[in-house]
């Protein structure tokens, strides 16, 4: 009991970390930021498993000693409680005053009305009852005495539920380690409009279980035909979203067919080997580049992804193909265009009421050929340049929806075509749910009949002596849950029965 | 009333039902302040406030007159403590109608104030009869005099919509048990730390001791008293915490446990209060040690209610009980 106190005060200890340091598990750019700003702490930090604080190994340690600690305390208990089970309950002490609840009263009735009495109450008290023994005669210098006593005892669930419990506690492990082994988490940014078929090379972050297959994933399929998103125009709470919701077509295999879905936050699409959820949007402007040679170098949609709450969005276009010289751009989409000396471009309202691209063109070489892994969301501008204006200042282009402007020396042109939404997708399957899921239903039952079941025995002995019925009656408290003494007054009341004596001794102890 | 109109309503009668708690506290300390036989300068403590006459040893040398004005300041607080409940009770309902669509009033940080205390005031007085909690009166108004003032200080927010990540029933289900649970640990946890005040006079032996602590029931009976609480919110924690709330994280964010700070410290708090009701199982950790574990435990549960929110609000995504958000707390 002990071990296990530490124990799980360690695990707490343990958790502690991981909700101050970013996990890389949780949010990836939250530690690659903590990383930049923390040279000296960062080597320190990776030795110690700060960054998965849940998969490591002190970590694990000390849930795998639980665990231990959790079998090795439960299987003996189990042992005990299956051979205790069984036992009939303990005869009545010799002194029943000493117990912690005790009375002692005389009857009107013959002692073996009162003993079949005493068997009848405890029963309907739902207690486990032994007669231990019946009456018989005893002969000491008081006189001639008969004498029977009845034990009971009940609650034999408590530890039943105690039990459940701990097992139940194992079960949910079990259930969260397969789902982290065999599960994955992956996402995908989907244009409306466009589609997504679920294979390995379609997603933009995939987070496989050490144990995940890439070949069992789902071959299913899916289009957002249409994106809706409600912004709340007015009141203290403007810009907020109410809703946001896209409808998709889907098919589950090849060749089967087609069919709709909403999706939408707390709405997802639960499908074989995975569900679809919608957690984020954003604005993807389209555009067409002409190069200098008015060729159409780039044509569709480009995904800006939002900085803030009113959806100033940050985004790169690269045009590898633009001749004579590749062109790049990089700058903010925002939704609905105000402007003010101190910050500059801004937007006012995340829907897009006055859409306006401000964008910087660069020039030169993206740095694609080099074979390098590179983001879409940023421009390598190792060997690029940005083009100037007359003033030698940044030439920044400034476009509302439908507008071309023409970069300058002739070096070609873009046109903001029009505004598309993109939404996020997270795509997952975490297997061994249902598991963990009734594991924790199991533990809770468990839990509930380890509190709230009162284990108590309770004994009567009877005992007549010149003509008189004694009646005691002493009970026993199993737990530290309380409320002993009122039960004992119950019992007293119906051990009494119809004709009531007067008490001749009682003490009411501390329950 | 239209919807501004309820909003208002709503504003008042928070103000009024704090106005009203300190009147009940006020009125618990003259219990106290005559149940101790110094009828003159106030007390210099402030926090713990009023005897029980019910709570064993009436009044010790106090005359018949004193007993009865003891009794009847008693009764007054508790009666106050009904009005301002009523009140409170008054001020969540009108903030859910203030909202349009009409909602659950626990969208955010001050709402969740707002009816996490109520369920303090609740539980007080649903259990005030049935085991003599008198002695608490003082403390939980004073704790929601001060939570409420706070809450519309530094919490308050007008009433709107929900995000759409809230809309969802789960809110009802998974915040309501929160509640309860957070009602239940922290009635429980006064319970314990009056235990150790009182304990520690006993082991002193200071049977007349200051009047409050004098008129505390004995140590055993705050001892179960806490218990009982705890017993009753571990359960509906673990419900809210492990099973309501994995549930809804699974249909709103795809995993239904994803290591997010709040649910970090949600069983952080689930962690020490198991081991709280292990201690009281376990000899020589009963008593005091667990009633330590207890109060170590409401830390965490109130850390996690307030701290996380405002240490941890850009990354947890349950930060939106703080403020309006974007809706893409989902994005890398």
């Amino acid at each position: 009991m002990r071990t296990a106190l530490i124990l799980l005060f360690l695990l707490a200890l343990a958790a502690v970390p991981g909700s101050i340091v970013p996990q890389s598990a949780v949010d990836a750019l939250a530690v690659g930021r903590w990383r930049d700003e923390h040279p000296t702490l960062t080597p320190i930090y990776d030795g110690l498993g700060l960054f998965s604080v849940y998969e490591s190994i002190w970590f694990s340690a000390i849930y795998l000693l639980l665990m231990v600690s959790l079998v090795g305390c439960f299987v003996p208990r189990i042992r005990i409680y299956l051979r205790g089970i069984r036992a009939r309950p303990p005869g009545a002490p010799r002194n029943l005053s000493r117990l912690p609840q005790f009375r002692s009263f005389d009857v009107d009735e013959p002692s073996d009305v009162a003993l079949e009495r005493a068997r009848a109450v405890m029963r309907k008290k739902r207690y486990r009852v032994d007669l231990v023994s019946t009456l018989r005669q005893a002969q000491d210098t008081a006189g001639s005495t008969t004498e029977g006593s009845v034990a009971a005892e009940r609650g034999y669930l408590r530890e039943a539920g105690n039990l459940l419990f701990h097992v139940s506690v194992l079960l949910v492990l079990v259930g969260f380690g397969v789902g982290n082994l065999f599960g994955y988490k992956g996402g995908v940014i989907v244009v409306s409009g466009q589609g997504f078929s679920n294979s390995l090379s379609q997603y933009d972050d995939f987070a496989p279980g050490s144990l995940f297959d890439p070949e069992d994933l789902a071959p299913y399929n899916l289009t957002i035909e249409d994106f809706d998103v409600q912004f709340l125009r007015n009141g203290p709470q403007a810009g907020m979203p109410t809703d946001f919701s896209a409808d998709v077509t889907y098919r589950e295999e090849p060749g089967l067919p087609e069919r709709t879905h909403t999706l939408a936050v707390n709405h997802p699409l639960s499908l074989e080997g995975g569900s679809v959820f919608l957690v984020g949007h954003g604005y993807a402007p389209r555009v067409t580049v002409r190069d200098g040679e008015d060729n159409i170098a780039y044509r569709g949609p480009v995904i800006f992804l939002p900085q803030d709450s009113t959806f100033a969005s940050f985004g790169v276009i690269k045009v590898p193909d633009a001749q004579p010289e590749q062109l790049g751009f990089q700058g903010l989409f925002l939704p609905t265009y105000g402007f003010s000396m101190e910050t500059g471009p801004v937007s006012r309202f995340p829907d897009a009421l006055d859409p306006v691209l401000s964008i910087l063109p660069y020039r030169g070489d993206l740095g694609l050929d080099t074979g390098a892994q590179q983001s879409v969301y940023e421009l390598d501008k190792k060997n690029l340049e940005v083009f100037k204006n007359d003033k030698g200042g940044d030439f920044r282009l400034d476009m509302a929806l439908g507008q071309t402007k023409q970069l300058p020396d002739g070096a070609g042109s873009i046109t903001f075509d029009g505004l598309d939404r993109w939404a996020k997708l997270q795509i997952s399957d975490t297997p061994g749910k249902p598991l963990a899921l009734s594991g924790v239903i199991l533990a809770l039952l468990g839990l509930l009949g380890s509190l709230f079941i009162r284990p108590r025995r309770a004994w009567v002995r009877v005992a007549s002596r010149d003509g008189r019925t004694f009646v005691e009656l002493g009970g026993l408290d199993r737990s530290a849950g309380g409320g002993l003494e009122e039960e004992i007054d119950d019992l007293e009341r119906q051990l009494r029965g119809p004709s009531a004596g007067s008490p001749t001794e009682a003490h009411k102890g501390k329950t | 009333m239209t919807a501004a109109e309820f909003a208002a309503f709503s504003n008042n009668a928070i103000a009024f039902a704090s106005g009203i708690y300190a009147l009940a506290f006020v009125s618990h300390l003259v219990e106290w302040v005559l149940g101790r036989n110094v009828a003159t300068a106030a007390p210099q403590m402030v926090v713990v406030g009023a005897p029980p006459p019910s709570g064993g040893q009436a009044s010790l040398a106090a005359g018949r007159g004193d007993d009865l004005r003891i009794e009847t300041s008693g009764r007054i607080g508790v009666a106050l403590t009904v009005v301002a409940g009523l009140l409170h009770l008054a001020a969540l309902v009108t903030r859910g109608l203030a909202a349009d669509p009409v909602r659950v009033p626990w969208g955010n940080m001050y709402e969740f104030s707002i009816a996490g205390t109520l369920g303090v005031t609740a539980f007080y007085l649903a259990l005030l009869r049935r085991h003599h909690l008198r002695w608490l009166g003082p403390v939980v108004t004073g704790f929601n005099v001060v939570v409420l003032m706070l809450a519309v200080l530094i919490l308050y927010v007008e009433a709107g919509p929900l995000v759409p990540a809230l809309d969802s029933y789960w809110l009802v289900i998974h915040v309501i048990a929160a509640i309860i649970a957070t009602g239940a640990f922290t009635v429980g946890g006064m319970a314990s730390l009056l235990f150790l005040v009182k304990q520690r006079a006993e082991s002193r032996g200071e049977p007349g001791g200051t009047g409050y602590v004098a008129r505390l029931p004995e140590s055993s009976v705050l001892d179960r008293v806490a218990f009982r609480m705890h017993a009753f919110g571990f359960p509906i924690w673990t419900f809210a915490a492990l099973i309501a709330g994995p549930i809804w994280a699974e249909y709103a964010w795809g995993r239904y446990w994803g290591w997010d700070p709040k649910e970090v410290w949600a069983f952080i708090t689930w962690v020490v209060y198991a081991a709280y009701l292990h201690a009281r199982a376990t000899a020589g950790w009963r008593g005091r040690a667990a009633a330590t574990i207890a109060l170590v435990g409401l830390a965490t549960l109130l850390f996690n209610f307030v701290g996380i929110n405002f240490f941890f609000g850009d990354t947890s995504q349950h930060s939106y009980a703080l403020s309006v958000i974007t809706a893409h707390s989902g994005l890398g």
